[in-house]
Order: C-alpha cells, then sequence, then structure tokens
C-alpha cells in the first residue's frame, strides 16, 4: 500500500519533470503564460529561438520580481509546424493551462488557424512576426510589422536613387497567403506610383522548392529591359538555394538587388555569404543597431544562451521577431500592472498606449487602437559576416496601418 | 657584358619599386575627403575621379572600398587595410596604428556602381589582359557618353583580340547616340552581332514612333540596320532558352537521380519501401558539413578538397547506418510492406530529431568550395554554374559505379539472384541475409553520396531529406520497379519535361502538371516505363 503510494509520487513527479514544470513553484501564485511555438518540423527554424527568448525574457521578469507580485511560470507546447495543430494546442493552453497570456505562431496560417480558438475562448495572443495584414482581432496584438512597415518603405527605397533607381519589379514569392496578399498591395503600390503591369512579373514557387535556375534565367532575361529589382517574399530557407543560384549565374547586388522579407540574421547563420553581398532586406530591427538598449538586449541574450547551453551558443544572432518578442512580453508586464489584474478585457484595455524602450533605438508605442506598434523602418544589406549595415532608416516610428490603402474597400475598417 | 646587363637590371627594378611610390603620393588627402562624410554624392565624384586618375594608387583606394577594406579614424584619416598591413589611403605609407578605434567606410549599391565602373575605368590599361577584358566588358552599357574619347584611345593601343572586340561592343553602345547615321547603322550593325539581349532596348528605342507616327530614328538606313540586329538578338536568345532549358532540365534531371538512386536499389531491386530515405540524404549532408568543419579547423590550407574527403566518409557512415537499420529492423519485416512503411517513417523521425538535437534545429553552413563556385558563360549569355556541371558528372559516375557492381562483381550477381528468386538462390548456397544486408548498405551509402551533393545546391537542415523523399518515389515508380536504366531514364525525363514546361506555365502549375501526368502514366502502364521482363517480372 505505501510502496504504491511512492511509486505514484515518484510517477508524478517524474511526469513533471518531463513536462518541464519546476515543482518548486505552486500554481496557486504564479501567472501562467503559454508558448506556441514549432519546435519540430519546417518551422523549428525560425520558431525556436522564439519560444528561447520569451523564456529569456519571462525569466529576467521573474527575476525583478514578476508580475503584481507573482512569478510568471511559461507553459511551453510544440505544435509541430502543423496548422491544426496549433489550433488544438491554443485551446489547450487556454483551458487546460488557463494561461493569461500566449506568445506564438509565426506563419500567417498558423495564425489563421488559432484565431477562432482566441476568440471563442476570449484569450489574449501576441504575433511576433511581419506579416500580410488584412486582418485587426480584438484578441491579439500584433507586435511585428504591417506591410506600410516593412514591405512599401522597402519598394520605395529600391525606386529611389540610392536604392538603385529600380523601374522594373519582380516580385516573388511562395505561394501562400503572406506573399500573394502583399504582392497585391505592392502591385496597387507600384501603379500608383506609375510603374506599369509589363514591368511587374510575379512568379510563385511551391513550399520547399530548390530547383531556381529557371527563375533566375527568368529573372535576367527581364532584367535586360531596364534597371530591375526583386522583391522576395520566399518564406524562410528556400531563400538559400535561390541566392546560390543567383551567385552562380553572376547576377549582383550591384546589377539586381534582391530585397527579401523573410531574410534575418537567424535565417543568414546557415548560408554561405559570400555571394548574398549587398542584397537587401527590410526589418523593423537589426542586431548591427547601435543603441545602448540593443547592446544590453544583445548580452543578455548571448549571456542566457550559454548558460542553458543552447545548440551553438557561441554564435546566436538576434533578429527582428525576437525583438518583437520581447517587446510583447514586457508591454504584456506593464499593462497587467496598470490593470492590477491578468483579466483578458482590462489587460487589452491597458495595452493601448503602452511604451516600451525598444532595441531598435526608439521608444515605441503600441497604438490606441488598432493593436499594432508604432515601428522604425530600417533597410539593411547583407555584409559578408552574415549580419546587416543599416543603409536607409525611417525618420521614427511609423504608424501600422493593417489594412492597406492600397486595396479597395479598406478605407472604412481602419480600427476594431 | 654580363656585369653591365645586371646593372641594368638593377637600375631598371629600382625605377619599378620606386614607380608605384612615386605614383602614390599624387593622390591628393583632400580628394579623398569626402570619403570619410556622410553624403553619397559627394563620394560618386570623389570615386569618378579616382577611376580618371588610374593610378595604382587610387585603384588601390577604390579596391579597398569596394571590398570594405577602407577604414576612417576618429579623427578623419583613411586607412586601408592591405594583406601586408596598414597604409595611409592618400600616401600608401605604412602606418603603425591598430584599427580597432577606426570604423570601415559603408557602401550601399549605388556606390558600389560607381566603383565598378571607375575601377574599370581605372583598369583599361592593367598590364594583365584579363583586367582589361573584364573593365571593358563593365563599360558596355553605353551610359556615359564622356568616356567615347577614354575608349577610343584605349581601343587604338589595344592589342589583345578579345579585349579588342569587347572595346568595339562597349564603343558601339556609345555611338548609337552619335550624330553621324553611317556610325549608327554600323554601330547598331555591331550590337547584332553580340546576340546579347542587354542592348535590346536601346535597338528597340531607335525603332520608336512618336503620336506622329514620327521614327525616334529619323534614317532609314539606321532603323533597318536596327531592325536587322533586333532579329539577331531575339534569334540569339531564342537558341540560348533553348539550350538553357536543357541543360537546366539535365541538371534537375541528375539531382533526382542521386536522390532516387539509392532508393532504386532497396526499393526497385529489395522491394523495401523505406520511408526513412531521405534521412539518409539529410545524413549525407550533415556528414559533408562535419567534414568541412574538420577542414576548417585542422587543415584550412585544404579546404576546397573537403568535398572530395567528404564522399567517402558519407558513404561509410550512410551505409553503417543503414545495415544497422537492416539488421535491426527491416529484416523482420519483409514481405509485409505495410508495418515496413510505418517503421521506416518511425525510424525518419527518430533520425530527424537525433539530427536536430545533436545540431540544432537551425540549417549549418555548407559552403560551396571555390571551384564550384560561378559558373563559365557560353553562347554570350548562358551562364552554367560549376555546381551544376561538377553534379551531372558526379551523378554519371554514381550511376557508372552502381551498374558495374551489380553486374560485374559477385555481390551484385547475388543480388540480382535474390531479387529474381529468394528461394532458389537460398538453396544453392547464396547468404541471403548477409546479401540483404549489403545490398540496403550499398543503397543507404549511395543516398549518402547524393546528400554529398545536395549538400552543394541548398540547404543542409534536419528536414533536407523530406523534400526529396515523394520525388524519389515517384522517379523509381516512372522508371519501373527493379530496373536501374528506368530510373536513369525517369530522372532525366521527368528533370528535362519539368524545366520546358516551367517556363511557360511557372514552377507551381510545373510541379501539379508533372504529378497529373505521372498519375496518367501508371494508371496507363502501372509496371512503370521499363517492365522486367521473364520470369521474375512475377
Amino acid at each position: 500500500m505505501k510502496r504504491r503510494l511512492v511509486l505514484k509520487q515518484l510517477t508524478a513527479a517524474s511526469v513533471l519533470a518531463i513536462a518541464g514544470w519546476t515543482p518548486v513553484v505552486l500554481a496557486a501564485d504564479t501567472i501562467k503564460i503559454g508558448i506556441l511555438h514549432s519546435l519540430s518540423g519546417t518551422m523549428a527554424i525560425s520558431e525556436t529561438s522564439l519560444k528561447d527568448v520569451a523564456l529569456m525574457a519571462i525569466e529576467e521578469i521573474n527575476a525583478q520580481g514578476g508580475v503584481l507580485g507573482k512569478q510568471l511560470e511559461p507553459v511551453v507546447v510544440d505544435p509541430a509546424s502543423n496548422w491544426p495543430l496549433f489550433a488544438e494546442k491554443a485551446r489547450q493552453l487556454l483551458t487546460q493551462d488557463k494561461v493569461s497570456a500566449v506568445f506564438g505562431c509565426w506563419t500567417s496560417v498558423s495564425r489563421k488557424s488559432v484565431l477562432p480558438v482566441f476568440k471563442e475562448l476570449n484569450g489574449l495572443l501576441f504575433y511576433p512576426v511581419q506579416y500580410e495584414g488584412e486582418e485587426l482581432e480584438k484578441n491579439v496584438f500584433y507586435t511585428g510589422a504591417a506591410p506600410n512597415q516593412q514591405a512599401i518603405p522597402a519598394v520605395e527605397y529600391l525606386m529611389s536613387e540610392d536604392g538603385g533607381g529600380a523601374k522594373r519589379f519582380v516580385l516573388l514569392g511562395t505561394d501562400y497567403v503572406y506573399p500573394r496578399t502583399t504582392n497585391k498591395i505592392l502591385r496597387a503600390f507600384l501603379h500608383s506610383k506609375g510603374v506599369k503591369d509589363e514591368d511587374i512579373q510575379e512568379v510563385y514557387t511551391p513550399f520547399g522548392h530548390s530547383d531556381y535556375q529557371t527563375i533566375v534565367a527568368d529573372i535576367k532575361r527581364f532584367s535586360s529591359g531596364g534597371r530591375t529589382a526583386v522583391v522576395s517574399t520566399i518564406n524562410g530557407d528556400s531563400n538559400v538555394p535561390f541566392y546560390k543560384e543567383l551567385g552562380n549565374a553572376g547576377l549582383k547586388a550591384t546589377d539586381v538587388p534582391v530585397v527579401a522579407f523573410s531574410v534575418g540574421e537567424e535565417e543568414l547563420r546557415g548560408v554561405d555569404t559570400k555571394p548574398l553581398v549587398g542584397h537587401l532586406a527590410a526589418w523593423n530591427y537589426f542586431e548591427s543597431i547601435k543603441s545602448p538598449v540593443n547592446a544590453a538586449f544583445i548580452d543578455k541574450w548571448k549571456a542566457y544562451a550559454k548558460a542553458k547551453n543552447l545548440p551553438n551558443a557561441d554564435t546566436v544572432v538576434t533578429n527582428d521577431p525576437m525583438e518583437a518578442t520581447y517587446i510583447g512580453i514586457h508591454m504584456w508586464k506593464q499593462a497587467v500592472e496598470k490593470a492590477g489584474t491578468t483579466d483578458v478585457d482590462r489587460v487589452i484595455n491597458a495595452m493601448a498606449g503602452q511604451t516600451f524602450d525598444a532595441p531598435d533605438g526608439f521608444k515605441i508605442e503600441m497604438d490606441k487602437t488598432n493593436h499594432h506598434l508604432h515601428k522604425p523602418v530600417y533597410i539593411g544589406e547583407i555584409k559578408a559576416d552574415g549580419q546587416f549595415s543599416i543603409v536607409w532608416k525611417s525618420k521614427g516610428p511609423i504608424r501600422a496601418q493593417p489594412w492597406s490603402p492600397y486595396i479597395p474597400g479598406n478605407e472604412d475598417k481602419q480600427t476594431l | 657584358m654580363t656585369r653591365r646587363a645586371l646593372f641594368i637590371q638593377f637600375l631598371l627594378s629600382l625605377v619599378l619599386v620606386w614607380l608605384p611610390a612615386a605614383s602614390a603620393a599624387g593622390l591628393d588627402p583632400a580628394l579623398l575627403e569626402p570619403l570619410a562624410g556622410d553624403d553619397t554624392d559627394a563620394k560618386l565624384e570623389v570615386i569618378a575621379r579616382l577611376g580618371m586618375e588610374s593610378s595604382p594608387q587610387a585603384v588601390m583606394v577604390l579596391d579597398a572600398l569596394s571590398n570594405d577594406q577602407l577604414y576612417v579614424t576618429p579623427e578623419a584619416t583613411l586607412l586601408v587595410k592591405t594583406q601586408t598591413g596598414i597604409v595611409d589611403a592618400a600616401t600608401g605609407a605604412s602606418v603603425d596604428t591598430m584599427l580597432d578605434q577606426a570604423a570601415t567606410v559603408a557602401v550601399n549599391n549605388r556606390l558600389r556602381r560607381a566603383i565598378g565602373a571607375a575601377l574599370s575605368v581605372a583598369r583599361l590599361y592593367a598590364p594583365d589582359p584579363a583586367h582589361r577584358l573584364a573593365a571593358a566588358r563593365g563599360l558596355q552599357r553605353g551610359t556615359d557618353a564622356a568616356l567615347l574619347p577614354t575608349l577610343e584611345k584605349a581601343l587604338a593601343g589595344e592589342k589583345n583580340v578579345e579585349v579588342q572586340a569587347a572595346l568595339t561592343i562597349a564603343i558601339a553602345a556609345l555611338q548609337l547616340k552619335s550624330d553621324r547615321p553611317l556610325l549608327r547603322a554600323q554601330a547598331a550593325r555591331t550590337l547584332g552581332k553580340t546576340g546579347n539581349a542587354a542592348f535590346r532596348p536601346m535597338l528597340q528605342g531607335l525603332l520608336q514612333q512618336d503620336a506622329q507616327g514620327i521614327y525616334a530614328e529619323s534614317d532609314a538606313d539606321v532603323r533597318a540596320a536596327a531592325a536587322t540586329a533586333l532579329h539577331r538578338i531575339e534569334r540569339h536568345v531564342k537558341a540560348v532558352e533553348w539550350v538553357g532549358n536543357l541543360f537546366y532540365g539535365v541538371s534537375l534531371g541528375s539531382v533526382l537521380l542521386l536522390a532516387a538512386l539509392g532508393l532504386a536499389i532497396t526499393f526497385g531491386l529489395m522491394g523495401v519501401i523505406n520511408m526513412a530515405h531521405g534521412e539518409l540524404l539529410m545524413i549525407g549532408a550533415y556528414v559533408t558539413y562535419a567534414v568541412q568543419a574538420l577542414f576548417r579547423s585542422w587543415i584550412p590550407q585544404w579546404l576546397d578538397a573537403y568535398v572530395i574527403a567528404a564522399m567517402p566518409v558519407a558513404f561509410v557512415v550512410t551505409a553503417l547506418i543503414g545495415m544497422a537499420l537492416e539488421r535491426t529492423v527491416i529484416r523482420w519485416l519483409y514481405g509485409r510492406p505495410l508495418e515496413t512503411l510505418l517503421a521506416t517513417w518511425g525510424i525518419s523521425l527518430m533520425l530527424m530529431q537525433a539530427v536536430r538535437t545533436l545540431f540544432g534545429a537551425q540549417n549549418v553552413e555548407v559552403s560551396n568550395p571555390s571551384w564550384m563556385s560561378g559558373g563559365i558563360t557560353v553562347l554570350g549569355s548562358l551562364v552554367l554554374s560549376y555546381n551544376r556541371v561538377a553534379i551531372i558528372v558526379f551523378a554519371m559516375l554514381v550511376v557508372l559505379l552502381v551498374w558495374a557492381l551489380l553486374n560485374h562483381t559477385r555481390l551484385g550477381l547475388f543480388v540480382r539472384a535474390i531479387t529474381q528468386n529468394r528461394r532458389m538462390a537460398d538453396c544453392v548456397g547464396v547468404l541471403t541475409g548477409r546479401v540483404d544486408m549489403l545490398a540496403f548498405g550499398l543503397g543507404a551509402g549511395i543516398a549518402g553520396l547524393a546528400g554529398v551533393a545536395l549538400s552543394q545546391l541548398g540547404n543542409v537542415g534536419p528536414d533536407l531529406g523530406r523534400n526529396y523523399i515523394v520525388d524519389s518515389f515517384m522517379v523509381v515508380v516512372l522508371g519501373g520497379v527493379g530496373q536501374l536504366a528506368g530510373t536513369v531514364v525517369a530522372a532525366l525525363g521527368l528533370g528535362a519535361v519539368t524545366k520546358f514546361l516551367e517556363p511557360y506555365s511557372g514552377a507551381v502549375m510545373a510541379k501539379i502538371a508533372i504529378l497529373v501526368l505521372i498519375v496518367l502514366f501508371v494508371q496507363k502502364r502501372p509496371q512503370g516505363l521499363f517492365a522486367p521482363r521473364g520470369r521474375s517480372a512475377e
């Protein structure tokens, strides 16, 4: 009888330990936070570091005494790059674990998959990645960029004299919702700038495409008709074979610059950067930004990676979605403290107008009405060491327009 | 006599040593000053003037600027980091300072383009013909009319035929705007001969009509010449496109072939549905990464050879893994395809997670050795990249090796015997268990070799295998199970069809079209392209 009890306790303890819970903290005086990022599957490449940076921010907040006198307790789940599983795991976080807020998702399709769950259960999601806009939900705070905070300034830069004065554009993307919508907005924007349809070429590839020979030959042919730039919404690591092919075909950044919206420091870690030098990326944050807040952020992250013995801890980098995750967690903490409770509706109200000294060098603000951050825009050229040298930056933070004015019918949708 | 010759030589060498230093002194620090500032237009002016200077010192500064080796100290002195040490940008004299206080002078694409043009002008008289050729080619855009006298002077003094041709084209591109119709017509003919599509917009510009129907080019002869030239370019472009598609097709085909060849043995000959085949490719690629890392830290001078060294290592590692798999899991499941499928799929997940734990979820960097970077230009504008060519050759070698192994060795004989009639082979004393293990090891080893090749083309990450497993099965099924020749034909055929479809339909539709075609084909001919004949067919 007694032995069985001991056995039971042992199993319970080991189950808890395996699940990553520290039995020391008792559930009653903690606030639970859900982390919903793929730790396996195709998106693990990008999302793993977001989980780690979220844990780092939580540790940091706990070390300062927690929120409302309580420690934060992260609940990490792995939706395994499987979109329906995102919805299931979100439901589990909200109903079983009763988390106060969830930080997660990367691809637009995973966000779309969890939306109904958050609406139904009145949860709170912080989404840290640049996306295509055309969405505004009460239960979501978007800490990444809307199209007018990334795509539009990037194309404006390409058309400017410093950016090469491009007259023709290849809009190249992976075939799914983010590139299709972004390119729709960009086409309308280019029309408004007087670029004709015959000077715009839209090309899509399947997911995981790795043979870019035909596409590169096509770009080369297209570029013989005048100054050409490529706007790449190819997702994640499919960019690598594209850049490799571009380099081998002898198309340099000085001939045909490529500006990418999903290539950051983290993605460049797995790449031989020699053929990429001079190509561009547009983000709201680069690791190479020189500001005291950023230096502190990078130091913290490096120390954390070493302390937790993350894979390749000596070469870790920071990037834009990581910064957005970090801002999101801190802003949520401030909002909870302002509201004096973790109640979702009151936290949502308290989020409006929150400010935070962000690593991007500005004191940035959560918009009072539209759930998006005001963010600065940076355009960087890839350097040989995998970092970016910043060649253009906006005068200050820009207010997000989640409903792009370049798509007809969006005029009256600007607020919730 | 000899002593005198020596003396003269000595004098000459003195002069040679002294010359660059003398011309180096010619750069005015005030001229370089804007480079330390933030004004892009001022920088552009400096770059253009440095190009006209064409002294070695100016070339050195431009070179340093384009390679991020030009530094500016807090006191606004410009320094160049060379292989031997740090020198002052203006004087070229060695400076004894550290660069930790200094920042690099940042350049953007606009500056880089200007630097390229300036360097081209500066190098028109370089001693190395290859440099002169590159310089002349860099000036063929026909944008800067002020260069015409410079180019004509360079052409007059040029001895090398190739450089002469390149300079003639560069001059023609500028002469298209000349005020003498005769020169314009001649220029149009010269440009037409190149077949280079980059000149198309210029020529088309001549033929444009405005609202009143008046041509931009007033002279009818010049218009005729331009039209012929355009026609020539058009024809050339068509030919290049065709050859290009053929090459891309063969290249994609060879990649498919490499990925599927191991499967042709394990699935085609042995009948094992090995879902972990993709992960064996992935392990091959990770072995390449590991070998590269070893070379980098132990023998960096041999780094370019790491790919060669990675091949046997990858083969052995994956073959061992394959044999272990066969002995522990698969051999208990012979004749039960569904269970094999599930078990090997489970193994593939385990292998992926193992790699993820060992190396991290991020992709790892495998860089092309220098001899595999870049490409060779044929027919004027078609670039055949070295890594693609190398992989085509490699695929052919591997096919030859496998063919020889299956048809000319004792092991191959046993494998074929077991494929045809396992019981009979067993009866006459073939150790079927051992041969199964070796054959599976061979298939796995070839997957490892393919992994080495794939690492040179795309990403190396834990998911690498996922992208190839479907294509591999497609090739083997299409080619006909049990046939090496079928696999080769199917892979090359699939590659060629995809690449000829892609320009018309786009990559997404091409992929769908291929799948539909295969479904239809397998409906009509379930045994694949090459069906095994005779008794083994049962």
